[in-house]
């Protein structure tokens, strides 16, 4: 189950944060912090898991955004990993071309697109376009990376 | 692109990001929301006081003090719920400010019941921004959210879809466990209901898979495992895929009563499986099939959600407009990418669902259906052969993803030996290739793969590539690494592996070190060759990262030292002390050791240059200020100490030769390593995945039910382990003595410890249950028994194992008793006791002498169960170790118990559980016996000839080689038998005897005593007459053969069948020559009494 999802840039500025497990404020601040120390330094050459206390944290990285998902050690973590590409594609899709500025502006309808992608913890819409990420992923992913 | 309509929130987000420092954005901050409590408080004011709604519009600054006092009042919800003065749209803008700053990471502690109130408005564009932003500012916990349940329950049940969405996804998201009482039902009614379109129902099944996690009881079994396998008949991939979500938890929880769902979900994962091989069939000349265009249809189902919000919501303001329009374009887009690229959409459009039914699949204990079986494996082969690594990352991801959970479920299945070995040749690929996440990934999986199966030696072909992982600059797969390193060692490659941590335990990060040095210093210990070995190992490791050596580790090493009886390691010991002792900057603890260890016996090294008492005093002495102010945690040994001792000793040169006797041997206990790494393994990500998963499985229900801490940390940990009550004694007669020392009293010391720690273990551990003394006639009475006229072991007929309360208590277990044991003999995992109240499962790993059993009490009720008692009667040849049992089991729930075993000598005896409980009124108590049986203790090593017959000739008669014709055999083939012996951890060694009628087998013994030990078994049948045989055993030790050997016997002579009554296990005649101690031990007479 996913326990939480966040939108991180470099500086550690939390662009999105959605909890699916009651936290106290303090927790989740500290959370937020923890989880962009673990993954702000690594290599784009390693793994896209680090473990996170007694989870694991599943990231990806586009341009200067991290997308973190904290789910279970035992969960599949490939299949994770392709949510958040499907998740980032999708934003694409409706900001035609996103990027950071405009999950900021547009926070309130980023939220509510996550609303329709994951519910419970659950990825709802996985399997939705999957022919898309396909065929785009290369000029997506070059397109973000220019955006920087 | 500016999407946004809404000015104001842009501007205050423009405001923010033109803020030059940290300061000004906090004052940009505190003045917004300033603003905002100022507007909020004017309504409330203005409901009250009537003050007229132009105050809303002010600027904060512009209030009159008077009224800022008079509004600072907390505002009540009530009043809010419809608010009136500030124009839907203000709210809206208002609300969503309030969620940026709270993004932003400041404190928002007004407004919630604004943003609550916003729920029940009538409108959508409010009623949305209420249901998004509520979910994201309150926590389950709140209470706030209590006051929306009414509005939500209404939106759920009322006829509009976009609201029942809204609904279903704030109570999936955020639902605590009143939700799940009070909604549970109408989420049920939209999952089944026929009329409810899949977009509703897809959100309905996730909604209750949140409520079920919250609670269980939701969720009524009976009716609705019926339900959830007509869900599984579904045609809607989305319904689909949400149901099986759903279906995981169900399972994991109680998989017996969705029985039924498994044959469909093996073809589900068949059909899917079927459509990714052949999507060729749907095109024909690149125009999609009709087939292809209901796929699109449900794909733009997906979305239809907001077809109708821009039809139907005539407050729908500009920018949502917009935003419709733009999801709508998106929809047209992503239909034309789909009917141009059809063909492999919906080979990928499975992704969740076949990952979801697999795990769902890995939640049954076994497929026992034949033909289930074997074509969910034909898929599974599929999968597993049919995986490529492409060039596409993600489609390499996603076909991965399938493929990790395909081997995840091999193993689960316990699959042939021929696909095992292919899975570990998969895995063996991937932990070479150069892709992080696959390498990562294969690690990952070859370490769950050690725990089930004994793949090991296919596994140790790895080890060079393993350890090249071990030094990747990445931490996470290094981590992967070191677990499957410290998995897969064992006595033939431990000096391997061990060094190779110390080498890069210089190099390793500081993240990893603790844990490197831990694990070292573990696996030194359980696998040495030798003490020196084990030794110099841990005098290298304190050498080179002494920062991170616990206390614990040094206090083992001299422990060894201590109690070993070869004064050629003490003297290599000491001497090893004392070249360290030379080296300029030494860690403080290598210090400790030294000193204790030379303090000790540097008698042994007088004759050596440098290492006359004086020397050895001056260096001491030279070293020790580096010492910080140092007294151990429990008092046990304190260099301080020993420097005074030593110092004192010097002055009086051997006047007092009493006080120059060495320390006492310090009785034989658990190694606090081990038991540290498992404390640490609890609680942090180390945990080694396989166990973490049945612990999942299992504590699903738990870490659910409870109220537990935020973040969620395993529940499995928290039981302590119970200590065996004569280590806190040695701990205290050290300490004692340690405190005489260190008084400076120096007059006598008893070089025996004050109290004498009882040598047999069991006595103590028996002692707290009261159960009498070792008079070995008397069967022993424990404390008052629940069961009432129940006579606890007072029967000394050996079948009182079957619950001896059967006859007085109404509560029949389930299945039989004797039989479930047997069961659990060969294998190492299943049920070991049922009835309508309890389930109690086992699951076991056994390495080496070691043994690490998990009890799982599983609640089966909706009532709590009460006063759970268990205790754990061992015999005297193995050491057990019971963690905390809970009083109380919460219904439906599973607890674990772990359990430690360690296996000190041979013997058949078995540990008793003597497991009680109460529900209601009924009070339970069963005796059941733990299949710690000789066998788990056998490592299987084939022998080629050339070392067999050496072997077979140097053990040469009793009582090393013991001979014995055995009649009344149960007939067998020699087919059959070879199976019974592979089964029971002896393998037959084909072509070692010439008669064809022989079998030879041989196996490794493991215990604390012996320590590997090999035996050899030779069965010589007489093909005339099956029922008898004769068997010779041989092995390095007596008592060893002579168990052994009746244990084989009693397999052949009965064999476990179910309708026998429980086997007679011991009462044989015991023959003088294994150590008769045992007979005076209670636990060995309990055990052999049950």
């Amino acid at each position: 189950m996913i326990r939480f999802i966040l939108l991180q840039n470099r500086q550690g500025k939390t662009r999105l944060a959605k909890y699916y497990i009651p936290l106290e404020e303090s927790e989740k601040h500290k959370v937020e912090y923890e989880v962009h120390r673990l993954v702000v330094n690594r290599d784009p050459k390693f793994t896209n898991f680090v473990e996170f206390r007694t989870h694991k944290v599943i990231y990806r990285r586009y341009a200067g955004l991290f997308f973190s998902l904290c789910v279970d050690i035992t969960d599949n973590e490939l299949a994770y990993l392709e949510s958040i590409h499907l998740f980032v594609e999708i934003l694409d899709h409706f900001f035609s071309n996103v990027c950071e500025l405009d999950l900021v502006f547009n926070f309130h309808k980023v939220y509510l697109i996550l609303d329709e992608f994951i519910l419970a913890g659950s990825c709802k819409k996985q399997a939705r376009s999957y022919d898309i990420r396909c065929r785009r992923n290369h000029r997506e992913n070059g397109e973000l990376e220019k955006q920087e | 692109m500016a999407l946004s309509g809404m000015r104001g929130l842009s501007v205050f987000i423009s405001d923010i990001r033109n803020c030059q420092n940290k300061e000004q954005e906090r004052l940009r901050v505190d003045k917004e929301l300033g603003n905002i409590r100022t507007r909020f408080k004017n309504e409330k004011a203005s409901l009250f006081t009537l003050i007229s709604n132009d105050w809303g519009l002010k600027e904060e600054n512009a209030m009159p003090s008077k009224f800022s006092t008079l509004l600072s009042d907390r505002i009540t919800l009530t009043s809010l719920v419809h608010v009136k003065g500030l124009s839907p749209y203000e709210k809206k803008k208002y609300v969503w400010k309030m969620l940026y700053i709270y993004m932003l990471g400041y404190d928002v502690d007004f407004g919630h019941m604004e943003a609550v109130s916003l729920i029940s408005a009538p409108k959508y564009p409010e009623k949305q921004v209420g249901y998004i932003v509520t979910s994201c500012l309150l926590n389950e916990n709140h209470d706030f959210l209590r006051l929306a349940i009414n509005t939500v329950r209404n939106d759920i049940i009322g006829r509009n879809e976009t609201f029942q969405c809204l609904a279903l996804t704030l109570v999936g998201n955020i639902g605590g466990r009143e939700f799940a009482e009070s909604l549970a039902p109408d989420v049920q009614k939209l999952l089944i209901s026929s009329s409810c379109r899949p977009l509703v129902r897809k959100k309905a099944a996730l909604c209750l898979l949140r409520l079920f996690r919250k609670n269980p009881d939701v969720v009524n079994v009976d009716g609705w495992s019926d339900r959830m396998a007509q869900l599984l008949d579904e045609r809607d991939m989305g319904v689909l895929t949400s149901s099986m979500s759903l279906l995981v938890a169900l399972v994991s929880n109680n998989h017996e009563a969705y029985w039924s769902c498994l044959p469909k979900c093996v073809k589900i994962l068949e059909r899917l499986a079927r459509n990714q091989d052949v999507p060729q069939e749907y095109t024909y000349y690149g125009i999609p099939s009709p087939w292809l265009q209901g796929k699109a249809e449900i794909y733009l189902r997906n979305f239809d959600f907001w077809h109708e919000l821009g039809d139907t919501d005539s407050w729908c303001s500009r920018e949502q407009r917009e935003g419709v329009g733009l999801i709508n374009r998106l929809n047209i887009k992503s239909l034309w990418w789909l009917l141009d690229h059809g063909c492999d959409i919906d080979a990928l459009i499975n992704l969740t669902l076949q990952v979801k039914t697999m795990r769902a699949l890995q939640y049954f204990p076994t497929v026992e259906d034949p033909n289930t079986r074997r074509s969910l494996f034909e898929v599974l082969q599929r999968i597993l052969m049919g995986t490529d690594v492409v060039k596409n990352v993600n489609k390499n991801n996603a076909s991965h993803a399938v493929l990790f959970e395909a081997l995840a479920l091999v193993m689960h299945l316990d699959a042939e030996k021929e696909m095992m070995s292919q899975c570990v040749a998969l895995l063996g690929k991937f932990i070479a290739v150069r892709e992080p996440n696959i390498r990562y990934l294969g690690l990952e999986n070859m370490t769950r793969m050690l725990m089930v199966t004994d793949v090991h030696d296919i596994i140790k072909r790895h080890q060079a590539q393993i350890i090249t992982s071990l030094k990747d600059p990445d931490i996470s797969i290094r981590r992967r690494a070191l677990d499957l390193l410290y998995g897969m060692c064992d006595v033939s490659n431990a000096k391997d592996i061990v060094e190779e941590l110390l080498q890069y335990l210089s190099s390793a990060d500081f993240a990893m070190r603790e844990e490197l040095s831990l694990k070292a210093a573990i696996l030194a210990e359980k696998f040495a060759p030798d003490l020196s070995w084990y030794v110099d190992v841990i005098l290298q490791l304190i050498d080179k990262a002494g920062d991170f050596v616990s206390d614990d580790i040094w206090f083992r090493v001299v422990q060894f030292v201590t109690n070993n009886e070869d004064l050629q390691v003490t003297e290599a010991a000491s001497l090893k002390a004392r070249e360290y002792l030379d080296k300029p900057a030494i860690h403080e603890t290598m210090v400790k050791v030294s000193a204790y260890i030379l303090g000790e016996y540097s008698h042994l090294l007088a004759r050596r240059p440098g290492c006359s008492p004086k020397e050895i005093f001056n260096i001491i002495h030279e070293k020790l200020p580096t010492v910080s102010s140092y007294r151990s945690k429990s008092g046990r040994y304190s260099a301080t100490t020993r420097a005074v001792e030593y110092h004192a000793l010097s002055m009086k040169g051997a006047a007092l030769m009493d006080i120059l006797a060495e320390m006492p041997k310090f009785p034989e206990r658990q190694s606090s390593l081990i038991k540290k790494a498992e404390d640490s393994e609890a609680d942090t990500a180390e945990q080694s995945a396989i166990k973490l998963r049945a612990q999942q499985q299992t504590s699903n229900a738990l870490v659910l039910t409870d109220q537990r801490p935020a973040n969620g940390t395993p529940p499995v940990s928290q039981l302590g382990l119970v200590k065996v009550p004569n280590m806190s004694n040695a701990d205290q007669s050290t300490a004692e003595q340690g405190l005489t020392h260190a008084n400076g009293a120096l007059t006598v010391v008893d070089p025996q410890p004050p109290s004498t720690p009882s040598p047999d273990l069991l006595g103590d551990l028996l002692g707290p249950l009261a159960i009498e003394g070792p008079s070995g006639t008397a069967p022993p009475q424990s404390e008052p028994r629940v069961a009432s006229g129940l006579e606890v072991g007072a029967n000394e007929d050996a079948l009182a194992i079957a619950p001896v309360e059967e006859q007085a208590n109404t509560i029949q277990p389930i299945g039989d008793i004797a039989e479930r044991f047997h069961a659990l003999c060969l294998k190492d995992s299943g049920v070991l006791y049922e009835d309508p109240y309890i389930q109690i499962g086992i699951k076991a790993e056994w390495r080496a002498h070691h043994g690490r059993v998990v009890l799982f009490l599983g609640n089966k009720n909706i009532a709590p169960l009460g006063s759970v008692q268990a205790l754990m009667l061992a015999p005297s040849h193995l050491k057990m170790e019971l963690s905390l049992v809970p009083e109380t089991i919460p219904p439906r729930a599973q607890v674990q118990c772990p359990l430690e075993v360690i296996n000190l000598q041979p013997s058949r005896d078995l540990p008793v559980l003597d497991f009680s409980y109460k529900f209601g009124t009924h009070m339970v108590n069963v005796k059941l016996r733990l299949p710690a049986v000789l066998n788990k203790f056998l490592q299987p090593i084939m022998v080629s000839p050339e070392e067999f017959f050496p072997q077979w000739r140097s053990l040469s008669g009793p009582p090393l080689k013991l001979q014995e014709v055995v009649r009344g055999v149960r007939p067998m083939l020699l087919a059959e038998m070879a199976n019974l012996f592979n089964s029971l951890r002896l393998i037959v060694c084909p072509g070692l005897d010439p008669n064809a009628n022989n079998l030879v087998a041989s196996t490794t013994f493991y215990s604390e005593s012996t320590r590997a030990m090999l035996c050899l078994i030779r069965i010589e049948t007489d093909p005339a007459d099956r029922t008898q045989l004769r068997m010779t055993i041989a092995s390095g030790d007596p008592a060893l053969t002579f168990e052994l050997k009746e244990f084989i016997k009693e397999q052949l002579v009965s064999i476990p069948v179910p309708s026998r009554p429980p086997a007679p296990m011991p009462p044989q005649a015991r023959p003088t020559s294994p150590p008769s101690a045992a007979l005076s031990d209670p636990g060995a007479i309990l055990a052999g009494l049950l």
